[in-house]
Formats: C-alpha cells, structure tokens, sequence
C-alpha cells in the first residue's frame, strides 16, 4: 500500500462526495492540513532517527574512524595527474563492519603504491548480499572486485562467465590447495578468487567474570566444560551467552563449532560428500544432543534474542562465556571489551584429537565485465602478496590470512584463536561443500533444525532425521 | 455522393483528445506494470535448463508447489500464515480505525486534528524502522515490554514472543496493525465526514442516540468504504513481506512460523544465505500471489461493489 495515494485516490471518488457536492471542500481541507501535519511529523521522527543512527555509527567505528571517507595519501594526487587517468575500482563485499577498516587502513595502503588507483569499498548488508550481487551482475551494474563467498555461490558465479579466472596471477603461488579448495572448479583447473581469510570457532569468555569467579582455567573436555557451566550458573552468572532468534547462530556457533569433534573434522566431512556417512548417524545425533543440553544455560527467553542482542549482552559483563566465531573479537573489542580469553571446543573425552572449524570464509575475485582489468588485476595481485596478509589479519583480528607468509598477531585473543591451529586439524563448515547445491538447502535447512532443537521443540534424532531426509531428496553421492 | 462523404469523414474523426489523454498513462502503465506482470507468468511456465529462458514446462512448476512434498508444506503454511495475518488485520485494525474515525469525526472531542496525526505518524515511517523499534521493545534482554507488563502486574504472560512459534505471527500482525491502523482511520473519517448534518440532525430530533445513529445512519452510509478498507487491507497483506523480512529475517523462523506468500516468494526468487535464488518458481511463487489476490479482488468486484452500487443509486 502506499498509504497517502490510496487516501486521497480513493477519498476524491467517494460516491457520497458527489452526491453532495456542496460538501466536497470540507474532508479536502481537513485532509491537505492533515497532510501537511503529517509530513511535518514524518519530517521530525525522521531528522530524530537520522541523528540516532549516525551516533550510533560513529560510536561503533571508533577505532581509526577520525580519517574521512575519501582519505588518499597526501603525495598521489600529482603523481595521478601526471599518469593522466584516474582509474576507480569499485568492491562488492558483505562485510559493512569492515567499512572503516577498507577505507582507513588498506586501501590507502595499496592507493599508497598505486597512485592512479582510486578504490571504494562499496558494502551490502551480509544477508542480502549474495542476492544484490547476482541482481547486479546480472544487471551489469556490479562493482570491479567482488568479494567471494566460499564454494558454490562463487562457482555459479564464474560458471555463469561473471567472474574472470585468476590463474594468471602472480600471487596466487603465496596459497596452498586447502587455501583455494573453496574457490576453484570442481576439476580444479580455474581458480577464480584470491582467499583472504578464515574464521576459526570457540568460545570467547570474559576474563573479568572468570576472575571474581575464581575460575582459573579453560576447560578441555566436555566435562570440565559443563562442571564450569554449572559453577557460573550457581553464581548466578548467565554461563552461555547465545540467543536463537536468528537460527543461523544456532547452527554455525553451535553445531559446526563444536561438531567436528565429534564427526572428526574432514573425515567426517567427506564421508558425509561420498554418501559412507549419513546425518542420523550417532555423531550429528550427539552434537544436537548436546546442543540441547545447553538450553538450561542460555540467557533467559533466549528463543527471542537475536545475534546482536547476544553480543551486547556479553558486552555488558552479564555473560561469562560467548560460543563465537573469531570474527566476534573485533566486535568486542572495538566494544571496549578488553579483557576476553578465547578457549576451542572442548574434547569429547581426555586426549582426543581436537579438531576445529578453520572456515574457508572469504575471498577476492574480479568481475569478468570490469571496463579496468588491468587495475583490478593489481588490486588483486596485491591482495594475494604479504604485506595485505599482514594488514588484514592485524587489522581485523579473528580473520586468518590464508596465505603461506607466516604472520604474527599483535592482537592476543586472536593469537589464541590461531594457535589452535598449531594443535587441532582443521576442517570447514560440513554443509558449505557440494551439499548445499540443492534444494532443501542443506545450510538452511540446518540453522533451523538447530535452532528448534535448543528451543526443545525438535529431538535430535528428529533434527537428524529431516536433515538427511531433506538431502537425500536431491543428493546423490558420486559412485 | 453526400452520404457517402458524411461517413467517410465520421470514419475519419479519430478522438484524438481521447488518446492524448489516456495514452501516456496507457503507455507507462503497460510497460511497467502489466508487460512485467505478463513476462512474470511465463516464466513460471519455464524449468532452469536448456539456452535462455530454460526448458517450457507447461503448469508443472504450479503442480510442484502445490504438491510435492518438499514444496507444498511451504506454499499452504505460508498461505495459512497470510491468512492469519490477513484476519487478525481485518479484526483488530480495521474496526479500531473505524471506532478511532467515529471519535474523531465527533465534535465534543478536543485536539481531534492532533490525535489524527499522532495516529497516523506510523504509517509514514518506514517497514524497517518500525520493525527495529519494536524488536527492541519486545527484545528479552532490554526491552520495555516484560517492564512494561510487570508494572501492571501481569509481568508473567510476558514471554519472548518472536521467538515462539505459536505467538510470533500475531505479534508480527499486531506490529503491523499498529503501523497501519491510520488508513482505515483516515479513510472512514473522509467518509463521515462527507455525510450530510442534516441526517444526522433529523436523527438526533427524532431520538436517536450516538449507538442508534452510528448503526443505522453512520455504518449504512459508509458501508462502500467499508468495502474498500477491505479490499485495501487483502490486497496490502498478501503482498506484504518488508516487515517480517526486517523483523523475523529471510527464513521468517521459528520454523518458518512467520512466513508470508512475500517471503516465500523472496527465498524463493533471490535465494537466501547459501540457497541460490530459483527465478522460474519465485515466478511460480508470485503468480500463485497473483491468482490469490485476483480471486479475492474479483470476489468484492462482483459480489459485494455491485451491490453496494445498486444501492447507492
């Protein structure tokens, strides 16, 4: 409906109106005041609401926020009018946290050396932008680099001739197979993103709590980890801080966070892809069912918290421990909330392999119809070198380059987070490679059966039961 | 002779006022709503497959939403959820606004021009700012509603509504009556106001009370816009989409408790998250809305407007 046509419309019309034509002007006079009534309301409610929101931007980019939006180092504008042309690079990305960290900290280091290069970073809000992105492309009003979501969303993308292939990149030499296993055709012939980064799962946890808890250490094993549940909740400290409103946490924070210990990690993963494993097998069934037995530990009416609510709650101390992605650090962090430890999930039983969820999560690729392929190409070319891997990984800790160089974190909740490398195998979210080709979406699909098994309105064998059923709908393994 | 010129030149007077006027309005309204409108239903006759468009399927992809297991529970879960969400409209906004435009239609009531615009303030406010401001207040952890109830006493029917699968759609639908009661309000005033005094003043000398007068002379007069709130209100709320995508998201959860034929079509059509947008059965999906809305709209066209004309005349 748009409220004010269909008001006036349909009011002029009014068959009573005619009749009495000598009463028309009263309801029309009444309405043009009301009209205007209402646009000086709207207006206010408006000019109020802006404020709020531009507070509440400037409050959360605070770090390295003072530079403005089109900042250029101070030698490049001569030296771009001496090369004559300006050349604009416009990226599409999802990462409109990152805003801040684009604009102030790697594109001026890359425009530093590139002075006819101007670049924007140009975001879409993370569940709309696999959408906005296929509309734009298709559209031809994509931007120059795009930023690759991992597996298929890319791979239809390069299939469909939107994204050029890279082989020819220099910089793709910096990256080993697992790095490109996530943007590279099934043949493994055509890389068409350069990786930037993985996230790794845990828990993040509030030194501050932990200390007037008089909780010294991190737990290792599922038992220790529900003992120190227990503890904190006795104190009267909310122990989990989660919410399931939003389902996707439920699934990605919880079932593949502490999953892959119990499926071991690519073992399980590829038994899953070849057909030899099935989802209502006892691992999947033993991860929901430990899912669900973290309900009593959740914040109160937790069915209603969404992911931002959960992460402000944890900001504001009332929480002890957050089941996180790494890319939660720079969250907290840019919070105010200093003091935070990270610990990976806990092992089944003393001296299991530990496994994690080190997520392929994001690369750069290159629109094939971009009027600047040779910029976009050094763009990338840079992306893949050391000095982006450095920048990144430190200017966004619980982001992981990809990349061979050897990188040390001056941040040391991430550090901690990428140590467990050192420890654990790493595997990738089970549902990301060739299972969420179909439809029911295997990804979706498990945010939802996850979420409905903590809110205690699914079993676990009934979660595993729809899950497989809805793949084998439309799955079958290769042989 | 003469005859035969008297008819050619009548043959020849093209109305050219005629086209002039209508035809830019004819134009426009063709290639942007009814060509589009077109080319959408014959994409939901193709399959993804083959060069182009794809592979020409006939009413399968219709067959397939209705019945396949994997679609069917989608499509009649998403049409049950509309329904509700269409009656809890036609139940709750619809007679507050025509109660709200009686009162304010009344002369005793003071600041009736400020109550109206207060009233109406939401329906100008955009989908997403009204569905943040009430997730904040309905929010667990900070919002003023568990507050709100408990300083009245009644703190324990509180719960966190958006996320249960039984409560979530009304809460969702009461979210949007609130944004939308003003047109109702606005529409039945404009209607009341345009009934002649004299009735009402003859009705009064003759006896009548307020009750007597609103349900024998106010509600008859009015009844052609009670007609079009309706139709208004069906068509409004199964195309809706924008507050449950900004307030529940794409997956419209829990269990897709909160999902409308809007979002349907929207997983459907662009994809959501890791699940690639399907453009021949989103077209299934929106041409499903269409019959839907058609049917509903001819419903009140032929069965209850002709009506409410012959009567009026």
């Amino acid at each position: 409906m748009t409220p004010i046509e269909e008001v006036m419309h349909t009011s002029e019309k009014h068959p009573l109106e005619i009749r009495n034509g000598g009463r028309i002007d009263r309801p029309e006079e009444e309405e043009k005041t009301l009209k205007h009534r209402f646009m000086a309301i709207g207006a206010a409610l408006a000019v109020v609401l802006g404020a709020c929101t531009s507070a509440n931007q400037s409050a959360s980019t605070a770090p390295g926020a003072s530079q403005p939006v089109t900042s250029q180092p101070a030698g490049s504008a001569p030296a771009a009018s001496a090369a004559g042309e300006t050349v604009n690079l416009s990226i599409e990305s999802w990462r409109n946290d990152d805003l801040s960290i684009w604009q102030d900290q790697i594109i001026p280091a890359f425009e530093k050396a590139h002075a006819n290069i101007k670049v924007t970073f140009n975001p879409t809000a993370p569940a709309d932008y696999n959408g906005v992105l296929n509309t734009k492309l298709e559209g031809g009003s994509a931007g120059d680099l795009i930023t690759c979501r991992p597996f298929d969303a890319s791979l239809a993308l390069f299939q469909k001739g939107y994204l050029a292939s890279v082989n020819d990149l220099p910089g793709l030499k910096n990256f080993g197979d697992v790095a490109k296993s996530a943007w590279i055709t099934d043949d493994g012939k055509d890389v068409f993103c350069v990786p930037m980064a993985s996230v790794i799962h845990g828990f993040i946890y509030n030194k501050d709590v932990f200390d007037k808890l008089g909780i010294t250490s991190t737990p290792t094993t599922l038992a220790e980890f529900h003992a120190l549940l227990d503890k904190i909740k006795a104190a009267g400290v909310t122990p989990l801080d989660m919410g399931t409103k939003d389902m996707w946490e439920s699934a990605t924070m919880g079932f593949q966070n502490i999953g892959p210990d119990y499926w071991q990690g690519e073992d399980g993963r590829k038994a899953l892809i070849a057909g030899t494993a099935k989802f209502t097998d006892q691992p999947y069934i033993d991860t929901w069912k430990e899912l669900a037995s973290w309900a009593p530990y959740l914040p109160k009416d937790y069915a209603g918290i969404a992911y931002p609510d959960a992460q402000q709650y944890f900001e504001s101390g009332k929480a002890a421990i957050y089941p996180a992605g790494t890319w939660d650090i720079s969250t907290f962090e840019a919070a105010g909330l200093k003091n935070i430890g990270f610990f990976g999930p806990p092992a089944i039983k003393a001296g299991d392999q530990c496994y994690i969820s080190d997520h392929t999560d994001i690369a750069l690729g290159m629109n094939a119809k971009t009027k600047n392929p040779e910029a976009a190409k050094a763009f990338l070319d840079w992306v893949a070198g050391d000095e982006f891997a450095a920048l990144y990984s430190n200017a966004l800790p619980g982001f992981y380059s990809l990349s061979n160089s050897t990188i040390t974190l001056t941040d040391p909740v991430a550090q901690q987070a990428l140590d467990l490398r050192k420890t654990c195998k790493s595997t990738i979210r089970n549902s990301y490679q060739i299972l969420s080709r179909g439809t029911p979406n295997l990804e979706n699909e498990l945010w939802r059966v996850t979420a409905a098994v903590i809110n205690g309105k699914l079993t676990p064998a009934a979660a595993a039961k729809e899950i497989q059923d809805g793949l084998d709908k439309w799955y079958k393994p290769a042989g | 002779m003469a005859t035969i010129d008297r008819a050619a030149t009548r043959r020849r007077r093209i109305p050219w006022s005629l086209l002039v006027f209508l035809g830019p309005a004819v134009l426009i309204y063709s290639a942007f709503m009814v060509f589009p409108l077109f080319d959408s239903l014959r994409l939901s006759l193709f399959a993804p497959g083959g060069s182009g468009l794809g592979v020409f399927v006939g009413l399968q992809n219709y067959v397939t939403l209705l019945t396949d297991p994997l679609w069917s529970p989608r499509f009649w879960g998403a049409l049950g959820n509309n329904l509700v969400f269409f009656t809890i409209h036609m139940l709750v906004q619809n007679p507050i606004g025509l109660l709200l435009a009686v009162l304010l239609t009344t002369r005793v009531l003071r600041g009736r021009a400020a109550y109206r615009a207060l009233i109406f303030a939401p329906t100008v406010l955009s989908v997403v700012i009204v569905g943040f401001i009430w997730k904040l207040i309905l929010s667990p952890l900070w919002g003023v509603a568990s507050g709100a109830l408990d300083s009245i006493g009644i703190g324990q029917l509180y719960g966190p509504w958006l996320g249960l699968q039984g409560p979530a759609i009304i809460v969702v639908s009461l979210m949007s009556v609130w944004q939308y009661v003003g047109i109702p309000m606005l529409l039945f005033s404009a209607a009341l106001l345009s009934i002649p005094d004299e009735v009402i003043e003859a009705a009064r000398v003759d006896g009548a009370g307020p009750f007597r007068i609103f349900s024998r002379i106010q509600l008859p007069l009015i009844a052609p816009t009670v007609g079009i709130v309706a139709v208004l209100t069906f068509v409004g709320n199964f195309n809706a989409f924008d507050l449950v995508y900004s307030v529940q998201g794409g997956m419209a959860g829990p269990e897709f408790s909160t999902d409308l034929m809007g979002t349907l079509f929207y997983r459907t059509f662009f994809g959501f998250q890791l699940q690639l947008g399907n453009p021949t059965m989103g077209a299934t999906v929106a041409g499903a809305m269409f019959v839907i809305i058609l049917f509903g709209v001819c419903l009140y066209l032929f069965g209850l407007q002709r009506r409410l004309q012959t009567y009026e005349a």
